[in-house]
């Protein structure tokens, strides 16, 4: 893997905008994709898809229960269906139904969840979703996949589509920090390495691994070199990247814009105890639900920026050396 | 001292103006919603509930529950109106900035006289079914009203405690549906078509009652209606308008979710005069 430094970190559009953007080419290319939503077009962005294939979007009101188990049965019936809402509410209405009528019959469903984390800011914490990773790989035969800007979260959307069986697709509502280029590929449950380093890993899912990104550059400033890891498929987990992450660098430091009760870390942490166990330190949200303000103040007050990435690190590195 | 009709009226306009300007302050929020619903929480909060802002917690109290929790403007204006301490009028500017009271949705952690924390649809009417029992079974006299949207109305779990409500006989309780025609996404009629809506709840068992939900002495009769019915809840089907009394949002989708800007803030002022 090519390693990048001295990353530039410029805003791209949000990864919810790339998701509907993806639909629509889908939607061009396979008669059998059918969208559901659920009263947030406008938000979720299937509103696209909506408008070029006004027959294949089903409106279905505000009522994700019943759309995920609608979703279920286009699934059942040979369509390529994708339900879309929040994230708090596609995951937590429709979870029973999300488990009876699409893992356990390994439908093949997506599920895409946006507006997730609290960087949607002000509507706060009725609206925001920090624990949805957690429940999604709760779903035995999900693919859960957590995307970090537009160009993967594009490539992602597709890979999903093309896959059969049950997905879920964690998306945002701020425009996300651009970390690939065109030339870039993605694949379902194989991390990316975007910076290279040797002295401790960074493994890291959507906004945070821009905040990764420039943790690093801080951290090599002080003779730290950090390796940055996307883990943008949190299951199935890339086992052998973790694996090597652990053995190469010694030190882990996750990071995600989730509860770390149950999200990517505690999922890496698994396998690194499995395979090369080693110090860990874990970046996101303790044990809380946040509150109405600006995403980035938010995101500063709840311990999710590049300073607090760098603090677990020196925590980690400091660590290892004991 | 019960209020006239003019005064309750002189206080519904300042609401309005209060929730045009704190939504506009905030940049962001729902004010539609939060329009068509004024004069019934002037209603409740002025004229009928029993209540005491001194005494917040007074178990006896009457409880409102804003099941759309999005249109939290409007309980904000109206509570900070009636004066409970932890609502302060001075602050309603501060809506949804970090720090604030005045979250996006009711939040009891930082307003404990809210009766419940609101923002995902479809739970408030389940909710007041919980504290119309815990009232029952404590022999005490609180009743419990409940708002939700026309477009929450969608959610089956309205209707999975709207049964339950009958089935428990649960004559304290009031919902109020603000039937203002239009969700987020656009009409009810274009998302997903709840009519024949009073048809409904009266399959459902409840006395239901459709009333013109700015006309504040229909709401006064209705609620009148609602506690002297006995032996089953009451539902009233509430038509309004939705972003009343501003020309421009009025029936407007637009105004859903999308805050004015400072001229829109300006020219609404001058409509609410
Ligand atoms: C369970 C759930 N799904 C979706 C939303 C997002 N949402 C917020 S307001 C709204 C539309 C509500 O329409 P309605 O109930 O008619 O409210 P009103 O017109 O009174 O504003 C939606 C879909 C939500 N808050 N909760
Ligand atoms: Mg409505």
């Amino acid at each position: 893997m090519a390693a990048k430094t001295r990353f530039e970190v410029k805003l791209g559009p949000a990864t919810r905008e790339a998701f509907g953007r993806a639909l629509v080419e889908l939607g061009r290319e396979n008669k059998d994709v059918v969208v559901c939503d659920a009263d947030l077009s406008k938000s979720t962005m299937t509103t696209y898809f909506a408008k070029e294939f006004p027959e294949r979007f089903i409106s279905l009101g505000i009522a994700e229960a019943n759309m995920a188990a609608v979703g279920a049965g286009l699934a059942y019936a040979g369509k390529i269906p994708f339900i879309a809402s929040f994230s708090a509410f596609a995951m937590n209405k429709g979870f029973e139904q999300l488990r009876a009528c699409a893992a356990y019959p390994q439908v093949n469903l997506k599920v895409v969840g946006t507006h997730s984390g609290i960087s949607i800011g002000e509507d706060g914490p009725s609206q925001m979703s920090v624990e949805e990773i957690g429940l999604a790989c709760s779903l035995a035969g999900f693919v859960v996949i957590a995307p970090a800007d537009e160009a993967s979260t594009k490539a992602l959307v597709r890979a999903a589509a093309a896959y059969v069986g049950p997905v879920f697709i964690r998306t945002g509502r701020p425009k996300a920090p651009v970390i690939y280029n065109g030339d870039q590929k993605f694949e379902i449950g194989k991390a990316i390495e975007v910076v290279a380093g040797q002295d401790v890993a960074i493994v890291a899912s959507g906004l945070l691994v821009a905040e990764a990104i420039l943790a690093a550059e801080t951290l090599e400033g002080e003779g730290v070199r950090a390796r940055v890891i996307d883990m943008h498929t949190v299951k199935p987990i890339d086992r052998e990247t973790i694996r090597h992450a652990a053995t190469e660098t010694g030190a882990i430091v996750v990071a995600e814009e989730h509860l770390v009760d149950a999200g990517l870390g505690v999922r890496v942490a698994q396998v690194v105890a499995e395979t090369a166990p080693c110090p860990m330190e874990f970046v996101g949200i303790q044990n809380t639900y946040a509150e109405s303000g600006q995403p980035e103040e938010l995101m500063d007050k709840y311990g999710l920026v590049a300073r607090d990435v760098a603090a677990a690190v020196r925590k980690v590195v400091a660590r290892k050396k004991q | 001292m019960p209020k006239s009709l003019a005064e309750l009226a002189t206080i519904a306009r300042r609401i309005r103006r209060e929730i045009v300007v704190m939504i506009g302050a905030a940049k962001s929020g729902h004010p539609g919603g939060s329009l068509s619903a004024v004069e019934i929480l002037v209603e409740l909060y002025f004229d009928y509930m029993r209540i005491d802002p001194q005494k917040p917690k007074w178990p006896d109290r009457d409880r409102f529950i804003l099941s759309k929790g999005h249109a939290a403007p409007v309980l904000y204006a109206a509570m900070a109106e009636a004066g409970y301490a932890d609502t302060p009028l001075d602050q309603l500017n501060t809506l949804r900035k970090l720090g604030s009271v005045y979250q996006g949705h009711p939040d009891v952690r930082f307003i404990p006289s809210l009766e419940a924390s609101t923002g995902s649809l479809g739970e408030g009417l389940s909710l007041a079914l919980g504290m119309g029992i815990a009232a029952r079974l404590d022999g005490r006299p609180s009743r419990t009203y409940v708002m939700l949207g026309d477009g929450e109305s969608q959610e089956g779990q309205v209707w999975e405690a709207a049964m339950a409500g009958a089935f428990h006989k649960l004559d304290n309780v009031v919902a109020i549906v603000d039937y203002n025609g239009i969700q987020l996404d656009g009409f009810v009629k274009d998302i997903m078509e709840i009519a024949p809506l009073a048809d409904k709840w009266r399959s459902f068992g409840w006395h239901t009652l459709e009333i013109d939900g700015h006309d504040l002495a229909a709401i006064r009769k209705a609620f009148e209606e609602a506690e002297a019915t006995k032996g089953r809840p009451t539902a009233i089907v509430a038509h309004t308008v939705k972003g009343k009394g501003v020309s421009f949002m009025e029936n407007n989708p637009k105004f859903h979710g999308t805050a004015p800007t400072a001229a829109e803030v300006e020219l609404a002022l001058k409509e609410l005069n």
